[in-house]
């Protein structure tokens, strides 16, 4: 009898190379380039460095807020007030700017209401263990309604010029301060997401938050945490959104909350818990706002946009679906 | 012929075709409305292509977003800011928001105008309003008094007595009446925009005034429930229902003879005039300062007061002659 011949397992069944080259990310990378090709060849005004620059507006609030909201979506959860927190955060904003309050107490009120707006969204589903969108679609009325009480059919405006810096100012030529901030928090986001072990606990708790319990993950804390973020980098988007218009109304940012879970989902995160990637994320909001620009350009009605991101969304659930042949 | 040379060729012809019809110089006038797909503004849209009609060299861009949000209205901007356009003339969503924006249009040299809805002084070079409050007042009186030249007892239905802009046209109104003998304002009561409380507002009228022969609504609310209290009570014919309303609601009306005739502005000429005022600012023909005459063409020429404004016309008059063609616009 001979010994039996030795049997060798891959550690990794494919290369790391071609791993890449079937991922979510590649795919929206090849999108990416194709609607940066289509745009070139559609609209003479695409490829131009001032253009490019305006239509990086189009995007970046919403991405600052698609990041946060990709973490808690992996958790598991799902924030749909974010765009009303924009509303009373802007609002809470004007009201100080009206007391005579400086640019840096006008920015802090706004992060610090997105603070507040996160952390009772927070208690009332980690605290209170309440499911999230529930909650949410309850806050997304309470915030906004706080807001038209406040202001009516009235709008705050006379904000200090210093302020218009971080809606409409420049750091580089054509770079945005927005453009700026959307990157650093891209890079934050994906430390934070990728690289600690915070991240980890997130992904843990998406895929089984009862495993992840039992593995000593402070899950109620975690998503406590998450509900703050996602509060904060809604008054950042605040902040931003209330500078480049000049102005506050209480319907401002309407909507916004479904483009945000939109662009997060494009991204490819499950919308279930479990797995998604923060660049997957930064493609899909290049995608959608070079997409809008694009159709702008060539005077396509906004309809149309809504229909192909319609299409596009529904395209991304079903191709994975499809790979699998399920 | 290699397929390298055809493609050249191709590149080649395209590029002249391209250079030649950038060559045409067209004045691109973007008329950016609240929302697409409103009736309103789809009608200002074809006053806008009968201005570029009859301008020839006039390429109108009609867009807007797909809900009546600022921001919506700020991704159109920036769009239409990038290919370069000439004019921008926009009925705004938000009158402070679109301000930065379209102050970055400003500076990179094109002419912006709004009309229909304005936008805040420092974010636009002219405001074209579609009447005057002047001109309001005095219309709803004449359409009360063309219908009765021997004179009579009219009455005022209004919204609410908070309600601003009825308030001024009301006080225009009693401004002008000693310009109409024989007409008597008798009383001015409030059906607060609400079609229950109007009705009976109404109805509280007619038995009080019974020689009551005209009815002024100027809202479009007060009117439709004010011309349903007169058929409901039979007296059409007796007592006319007139003001400002809406084509659309106001058809069944004429149709009955309760209402003889209304006003409103109408969406056509407004776009139009926007499109007419767009051109000269940007041919140079005019400039938008305190005082200037900017030529309308078939609307004549808009005057801009202090706060550069300026007023388009007397609001438009619908009656039965007309009422057909417009009912399924707005």
């Amino acid at each position: 009898m001979t010994a039996p011949a030795p049997r060798i397992v891959a550690d990794r069944l494919n290369s790391r190379l071609f791993r890449a080259t079937r991922s979510w990310e590649a795919i929206l990378m090849v999108v990416a380039v194709a609607v940066f090709i289509g745009n070139t060849f559609l609209s003479p005004y695409f490829l131009n460095a001032w253009n490019l620059s305006d239509a990086t507006f189009n995007f970046t609030e919403k991405a600052m807020i698609a990041f946060a909201m990709a973490m808690l979506i992996v958790a598991g959860d799902i924030d749909l007030s974010v765009a009303s927190i924009i509303a009373l955060a802007s609002t809470a904003m004007g009201l100080v700017m009206t007391a005579g309050a400086g640019v840096p107490v006008i920015v802090l009120v706004g992060l610090g209401t997105g603070l507040i707006c996160g952390a009772v969204n927070g208690f009332l589903v980690a605290g209170m263990g309440l499911p999230s969108i529930v909650v949410t679609i309850g806050t997304m009325s309470l915030f906004r309604g706080i807001a038209f009480i406040v202001l009516g059919d009235q709008a705050f405006n006379g904000y200090p010029p210093d302020f218009a810096y971080f809606g409409q100012g420049y750091v580089w030529w054509v770079i945005s301060f927005e453009l700026v901030l959307f990157a650093l928090f891209a890079l934050i986001y994906w430390a934070i997401l990728h690289r600690s072990t915070f991240g980890r606990a997130v992904y843990a708790i998406g895929n089984n938050a009862t495993a992840a319990q039992f593995s000593g993950i402070r899950v109620q804390r975690v998503r406590f945490i998450l509900f703050l973020m996602t509060g904060v980098m809604s008054g950042v988007a605040a902040v931003c959104l209330t500078s480049r218009l000049g102005s506050t109304r209480p319907s401002i940012a309407t909507g916004w909350e479904l483009e945000v879970v939109t662009m997060v989902v494009l991204g490819g995160v499950n919308i279930l818990g479990g797995s998604g990637t923060i660049p997957g994320v930064v493609l899909a909001a290049i995608i959608m706002g070079m997409v809008t620009f694009g159709f702008g350009l060539l005077n396509v009605p906004g309809i149309v946009m809504s229909v192909f991101l319609g299409i596009l969304l529904i395209g991304v659930i079903a191709v994975p679906r499809l790979l699998r042949g399920k | 012929m290699s397929i390298w040379k055809k493609a050249l060729a191709t590149a080649a012809v395209a590029t002249t075709l391209m250079a030649q019809s950038a060559a045409a110089q067209d004045v691109k006038i973007a008329i950016v409305v609240k929302a697409l797909g409103i009736g309103f503004f789809e009608a200002a849209a074809k006053g806008a292509e009968e201005a570029a009609a009859e301008l020839g060299d006039v390429e109108i861009i009609y867009t807007g977003p797909t809900d009546t949000t600022a921001e919506g209205q700020i991704e159109v901007i920036n769009s239409l800011i990038a290919q370069g356009v000439n004019a921008i003339a926009v009925s705004a969503n938000d009158k402070d928001a679109l301000v930065p924006t379209l102050q970055k249009a400003m500076e990179r040299g094109i002419t912006v105008i709004s009309w229909d809805s304005g936008v805040a002084p420092e974010g636009r070079m002219m405001h074209l309003n579609p009447s005057s409050n002047a001109l309001i007042g005095n219309t709803i009186i004449k359409l009360a008094a063309d219908n009765l030249p021997e004179g009579g007892d009219v009455a005022i239905l209004s919204a609410s007595a908070t309600a601003t802009n009825q308030n001024i046209w009301i006080e225009e109104a009693k401004k002008v009446l000693p310009n109409y003998p024989g007409i008597n304002l008798v009383a001015t009561v409030y059906g607060d925009d609400l079609a229950d409380k109007s009705y009976r507002e109404a109805q509280g009228l007619m038995a009080t005034y019974p020689n009551l022969k005209a009815i002024i609504a100027p809202t479009t609310v007060g009117i439709l429930a004010a011309s349903q209290a007169v058929t409901d009570a039979g007296k059409i014919g007796e007592i006319n229902v007139t003001g400002l309303g809406l084509p659309s609601e106001m058809a069944g009306a004429v149709a009955s003879g309760a209402t003889k005739s209304f006003a409103i502005w109408n969406p056509i000429d407004l776009g139009y005039a926007a499109t007419m005022i767009s051109y000269n600012l940007v041919k140079g023909n005019a400039t938008a300062e305190p005082g200037a005459a900017i030529g309308m063409g078939r609307m004549g020429t808009a005057t801009l007061d202090d706060a550069n404004e300026a007023a388009m016309s007397d609001p438009f008059t619908y009656d039965a002659s007309n009422i057909d063609a417009f009912k399924s616009i707005f």
